[in-house]
C-alpha cells in the first residue's frame, strides 16, 4: 500500500499526537492510583476547581510499581497513589519514587504515617475493625488475639488471607509478638472459620445478617459506606444490622492502614505534583478522605464522619507502620503456610 | 467480485512464470512467522522474567501453595468440562436433528452466555443465592421458616459451586463448535443408523457424539481456557487456582520471577494439553466437502417432546444468561433511580468498542495471515507458526498482561503521552491475546476447502496470492466472519490486560465494572455490566447466524460460480 495514498491520515495523527503532548506542557498532571476511581474524584474535582490544574488519570489494580518502572525515564506519572502501606514501601523499593520535603506535608502528617526520607506519604488512615452479631456478641469490646479463643469457634468470616488488608494485619502482628506466635494465631482463627475465605470485607456484613457467622473482619470506611446509604439501600440494612467494635491488640492500640502518595522519580510536572500532594494534606482534602470516603484524616484537627467518630476514639498501637510493613512477605507466606483459604 | 477477464493462456503462463508460486510462497510464511515472533513475544517476555529470579519460590511457596492450588485448578476444570460437554453437545444434537417450536430461536439463544462475562455471572449469582437474596427468601417464605439461619443451603462460594457456574457460561464454545460440525456432516451415516432400527439417543450416542469428538474437543479446550483465564469469579467464589496463586505470589510476596516462573508451568500444562487434544483430533478423519453432500434432515417434534426439548434447550440459557442478566437489569434500575447514570459511561462505551473493533480487525488480519501460510505452503514450519501464534491464548490474561508490560513500554519513549499510540498498543496487545481464535476457525475452515481447487485453479494461470485470496478467501468468509464477532465479543469483556496497559483517562466499561467492584460496590457496577452485555448480543446474535453453514451448501454454489466464470473467459 502506497504510503502516499495515506499521508493525510497519518499527517493528521502526528499532529494529534504533537497537540496533545503540547497540550501536557500547560497545567496539568499524571496521577497513577490503585484507589478505586469513586473514592478519588471529588479530591481531584476540588484540586481542578481551586487549581485550574486538570489531572489525568490511570486506575490500576495491581503492577503499578512494573508500569512505571516499565515506561522507563520518559514515564508522564507525576504522582503515585496508592492503598496499603506495604504497597507504598513496594514503590520505593523499586525505584520509582524520589524523595521530598515539605514542611506543609511534614507538619500535616504525623511522623508514624509517613517514610522518614520523604519517599511516601500516608494521606488517610483506615482501621481494621470487627463487625458483630447484634443478638449474640454483647462485649463491648474486642482485641486481635481473642480471634484466636475457641469460643468463636465456626463463627468468623473473613476475605482471604492473601488480601493486603488481612496480610497487613498479619504483618502488624508478627511485628508485634513475632513469628511464631503469630503462626499460633493464625491457626487459632482458622479453626474458628464460619466458611472459606472469599468475596470482599462487606460481604461479612451480609453473612452476619444471614446468621452464617457472628464476627466479621472489615475496614472501617465500609461502616460509613454501608450506614450511610451510599452503598444503597440493601447495603444500610448490612450496616445497621451489625454492631461495629474497634478491636485491639492486648496492650496496645488498634492496627491501621494508610492509603498515601509519592511523588515519582520522573514526574515531568514536578511542581503541579507537589502542589497536588500538598492540596491532598489540606483542611479542605481531609474533610472530603472524612466525609466522602468515611476514612480518618491524618490531619490532626479535621474531624472524622460523624458514623466514624461513632465507633468510639480511635487509639492507634504504637508500632509504628514503617516496622510491621517489613513482615509483609513474611505475613503472605505464613498465611499459605497454614493453608488459611482452606478454611477450616 | 472483480472479474477482469481472464487472461488467455499464454498470458497467463508468463504472469504464472514472473510472479512464480515460490515467491508468494515463502512470503506468506515469513509474514506468518513475523506475526507468530509478535504473538509469542509476551512469552518470551515472562521467561527472562522468570530467569531473572532464583528458585525461592519453589523452596517457599510451592510446597503449601503450588500444589493445592494445582489440586483445586484440576478439580475446576474437570468439574467444567463435566458441565460443557452434556450440555453443549446434547442442546446442539437437539438444535440441529429435530424441529420444534421455538427451535429457531432456541438456535441463538444458546449462545447468549458468551455476552456474560464470568466474574459478572459471579457478582450475580452470589446477590441471587445469598442467604439474604431473592431465591433464599423466596424458598424461605415458601417453606414456612423465618430465619436465615434455619435453611442451611450449600453455598455457590465453594469449588463445586465455582464449577457449576462456570460451566453454564462457558458451554457455548463446545456448543458452537458441536453444532456446526452437525451441521456439515453428510446424512448418510445417521440415516442408516435410524433405518436399521437405532432409537433416537443410540444414534446421538453411538454416532453423532464420536464423529463430534474432534469439535468437542476443541470447544471444550476453549471453554477450559476460558476458565483458567478467570481471576474474578474465582477470587470471588474463594477458588485457589494456579492463577489466583501467580497473582499472590506476585502482589503479595513481591515475587514476580517467582510469579512468572509458576506461569510458565501453567502454560507447559496447557500447551501440553493441547498437544493431546490435537493429536487426538489428527487421528479423527474430516470429512472432506463432497459435491452431492446431503445435511442432516431435522425430524420433527409435537406435543410433549417438544416442549420437552424446548424446555431443556431453555434451561442452560436461563442459567447462563437470562438470570444473572434480569438481576442486572433490575440493579442498574435501582441504581438509575438511586444515583443516575455515570456520565462517563457513554464515553466508557464509545472506548470499549473502538478498541475492540481496531483489535478485531488485526487479530482477524493476522489470523488470516497464518492459517493461509498453513495452506500455501504446508509443513511443520507453518504449523510451528500456528501453534506459536496462538500462545497468547492459553496463558490466563493477568499473566500475559504481566509479560506484555515490558514490552508495551519498551519502544514508547517520548510517545507515551501519545493516546494513539498507547491505545494501539493495547489494541495490538488484545490482538495478540486472541489471535489464537481466528487462526483456528480460518484454519478449520481451510481445513474443509478441498486442495483440488487451489490446483485447478493455479493450472488455470491464477497465482499463488490469487488463489487463496479470490478464490479460497470467499469460500472461508464465514470462519473469518465467525471468528471476528468471536475476537469482538472477548474484547469487550477484556479485563486484566486492559487495567495493566491502559494510557492516561482511558476507561472501558470491564474496567468501569472492575473499579467498582474492587470496592464492593458492584451495584454500581450493575450500569457497565449491562451495557458489556448488551453490546456483545448483536455480535452473538450475529455469530449465530455465521456458523449455520461452515462451509455448507451455499459456498459450494460460489466454487460453482467462480469456476465457470473463469473457464469461460
Amino acid at each position: 500500500m502506497p504510503i502516499a495514498r495515506h499521508s493525510r491520515w497519518i499527517g493528521c495523527l502526528l499532529a494529534a499526537g504533537f497537540i496533545s503532548s503540547a497540550a501536557a506542557q500547560t497545567q496539568q498532571i499524571n496521577l497513577y492510583t490503585t484507589r478505586e476511581p469513586g473514592l478519588i474524584k471529588p479530591l481531584i474535582e476540588e484540586f481542578t476547581k481551586t487549581t485550574g490544574i486538570a489531572v489525568n488519570t490511570v486506575f490500576l489494580e495491581s503492577g503499578l510499581p512494573e508500569r512505571v518502572a516499565a515506561e522507563g525515564d520518559k514515564s508522564p506519572a507525576d504522582v503515585l497513589m496508592a492503598v496499603d502501606a506495604g504497597n507504598l514501601v513496594e514503590l520505593v523499593d523499586k525505584g520509582v519514587t524520589q524523595p521530598l520535603r515539605s514542611e506543609a506535608l511534614e507538619a500535616a502528617i504525623p511522623a508514624a504515617l509517613r517514610d522518614a526520607n520523604g519517599h511516601w506519604f500516608g494521606l488517610s488512615a483506615r482501621a481494621r475493625v470487627v463487625y458483630v452479631s447484634k443478638d449474640d456478641v454483647k462485649q463491648p469490646a474486642i482485641t486481635y488475639e481473642e480471634l484466636a479463643d475457641p469460643k468463636w469457634k465456626g463463627k468468623i468470616c473473613i476475605r482471604s488471607s492473601q488480601h493486603p488488608y488481612n496480610t497487613a494485619l498479619v504483618a502488624a502482628y508478627i511485628a508485634k509478638h513475632g513469628e511464631a506466635k503469630a503462626e499460633e494465631w493464625l491457626r487459632g482463627v482458622k479453626a474458628n472459620l464460619a466458611r472459606k475465605p472469599a468475596g470482599g470485607d462487606r460481604e461479612n456484613a451480609r453473612d452476619i445478617l444471614a446468621g452464617l457467622c457472628q464476627i466479621g473482619i472489615g475496614n472501617s470506611y465500609y461502616v460509613g459506606l454501608m450506614r450511610s446509604g451510599k452503598g444503597g439501600p440493601d447495603q444500610k440494612k448490612w450496616g445497621d444490622g451489625v454492631n461495629v467494635l474497634l478491636p485491639t491488640f492486648a496492650n496496645g492500640g488498634t492496627h491501621v492502614n494508610v492509603s498515601g502518595a509519592a511523588l515519582a522519580k520522573h514526574s515531568p510536572n514536578k511542581a503541579a505534583a507537589v502542589k497536588f500532594l500538598e492540596f491532598l494534606v489540606s483542611a479542605p482534602a481531609q474533610s472530603v478522605y472524612a466525609q466522602a470516603n468515611f476514612e480518618y484524616p491524618v490531619r490532626a484537627g479535621v474531624a472524622a464522619d460523624p458514623i466514624i467518630a461513632q465507633l468510639g476514639e480511635l487509639k492507634i498501637d504504637q508500632v509504628p507502620l514503617s516496622d510491621w510493613v517489613k513482615h509483609r512477605k513474611a505475613a503472605s507466606q505464613l498465611a499459605d503456610r497454614v493453608a488459611f483459604d482452606a478454611g477450616s | 467480485m472483480t472479474e477482469i477477464a481472464a487472461p488467455p493462456a499464454a498470458q497467463a503462463g508468463f504472469r504464472a512464470r514472473r510472479f512464480s508460486p515460490r515467491f508468494f510462497l515463502s512470503g506468506w510464511l515469513a509474514a506468518a512467522f513475523v506475526i507468530a515472533a509478535l504473538a509469542a513475544a509476551p512469552v518470551a517476555s515472562l521467561v527472562w522474567l522468570a530467569m531473572g529470579g532464583d528458585a525461592s519460590v519453589w523452596r517457599e511457596v510451592a510446597p503449601h501453595v503450588v500444589a493445592p492450588a494445582l489440586r483445586e485448578t484440576a478439580l475446576l476444570l474437570f468439574g467444567v468440562a463435566l458441565i460443557v460437554i452434556p450440555v453443549g453437545t446434547i442442546t446442539a444434537w437437539l438444535v440441529t436433528a429435530y424441529d420444534f417450536k421455538g427451535r429457531a430461536a432456541l438456535t441463538w439463544m444458546l449462545l447468549l452466555p458468551l455476552a456474560t462475562p464470568t466474574y459478572v455471572a459471579a457478582f450475580a449469582y452470589v446477590d441471587i443465592l445469598h442467604a439474604v437474596g431473592p431465591f433464599q427468601t423466596a424458598l424461605r417464605a415458601l417453606l414456612g421458616y423465618s430465619r436465615p439461619a434455619d435453611l442451611r443451603l450449600p453455598d455457590i462460594r465453594s469449588l463445586p459451586g465455582a464449577a457449576l457456574l462456570l460451566g453454564f457460561v462457558l458451554y457455548p464454545y463446545v456448543y458452537l463448535a458441536t453444532r456446526a460440525l452437525f451441521l456439515s456432516q453428510p446424512a448418510s451415516m445417521l440415516d442408516v443408523a435410524r433405518s436399521l432400527g437405532a432409537g433416537d439417543i443410540r444414534v446421538f450416542a453411538r454416532i453423532a457424539l464420536p464423529m463430534a469428538r474432534p469439535a468437542v474437543a476443541a470447544g471444550c479446550a476453549l471453554a477450559l481456557m476460558e476458565a483458567l483465564n478467570d481471576v474474578g469469579a474465582a477470587t470471588f467464589l474463594g477458588v485457589r487456582t494456579l492463577t489466583v496463586t501467580v497473582q499472590a505470589v506476585w502482589l503479595n510476596q513481591s515475587n514476580l520471577p517467582g510469579a512468572a516462573q509458576i506461569a510458565l508451568m501453567l502454560l507447559l500444562m496447557v500447551v501440553s494439553l493441547t498437544l493431546v487434544e490435537r493429536a487426538a483430533r489428527r487421528r479423527a478423519a474430516y470429512a472432506a466437502a463432497s459435491n452431492n453432500i446431503r445435511l442432516l434432515t431435522p425430524r420433527r417434534l409435537s406435543g410433549a417432546p417438544a416442549v420437552l426439548a424446548l424446555l431443556a434447550g431453555l434451561l442452560p440459557v436461563c442459567l447462563g444468561f437470562l438470570f444473572p442478566f434480569l438481576h442486572l437489569v433490575h440493579e442498574s434500575l435501582r441504581r438509575l433511580s438511586f444515583a443516575g447514570l455515570s456520565a462517563s459511561l457513554i464515553d466508557e462505551m464509545l472506548t470499549t468498542l473502538a478498541l475492540s473493533a481496531f483489535a478485531t480487525v488485526l487479530a482477524v488480519a493476522a489470523g488470516v495471515v497464518v492459517a493461509f501460510a498453513g495452506r500455501a505452503k504446508p509443513g511443520a514450519a507453518a504449523t510451528f507458526a500456528a501453534r506459536a501464534a496462538s500462545l497468547g491464548y492459553a496463558l490466563p490474561g493477568s499473566i500475559l498482561a504481566i509479560g506484555m508490560l515490558p514490552l508495551a513500554f519498551a519502544f514508547s519513549g517520548a510517545s507515551v503521552g501519545l493516546l494513539g499510540w498507547s491505545a494501539g498498543v493495547l489494541a495490538s496487545a488484545y490482538a495478540i491475546r486472541f489471535l489464537a481464535i481466528p487462526v483456528g476457525a480460518v484454519e478449520a475452515g481451510l481445513a474443509r476447502v478441498p486442495r483440488d481447487l487451489d490446483d485447478v485453479a493455479s493450472s488455470l494461470g491464477e497465482s499463488s496470492a490469487g488463489v487463496l485470496a479470490r478464490v479460497v478467501l470467499p469460500i472461508t468468509l464465514p470462519s473469518v466472519a465467525a471468528a471476528a464477532t468471536l475476537v469482538f465479543v472477548e474484547c469487550m469483556k477484556e479485563l486484566p490486560i486492559t487495567l495493566m496497559l491502559r494510557p492516561l483517562n482511558v476507561e472501558t466499561l470491564a474496567t468501569h465494572l472492575y473499579g467498582e467492584a474492587a470496592r464492593g460496590s458492584y451495584e454500581d457496577g450493575a450500569i457497565a455490566a449491562l451495557l458489556i452485555v448488551l453490546v456483545s448480543l448483536a455480535p452473538v446474535i450475529l455469530l449465530s447466524r455465521l456458523t449455520r453453514s461452515f462451509p455448507g451448501p451455499a459456498s459450494l454454489s460460489v466454487i460453482r460460480r467462480r469456476f465457470r466464470s473463469t473457464t469461460n473467459g
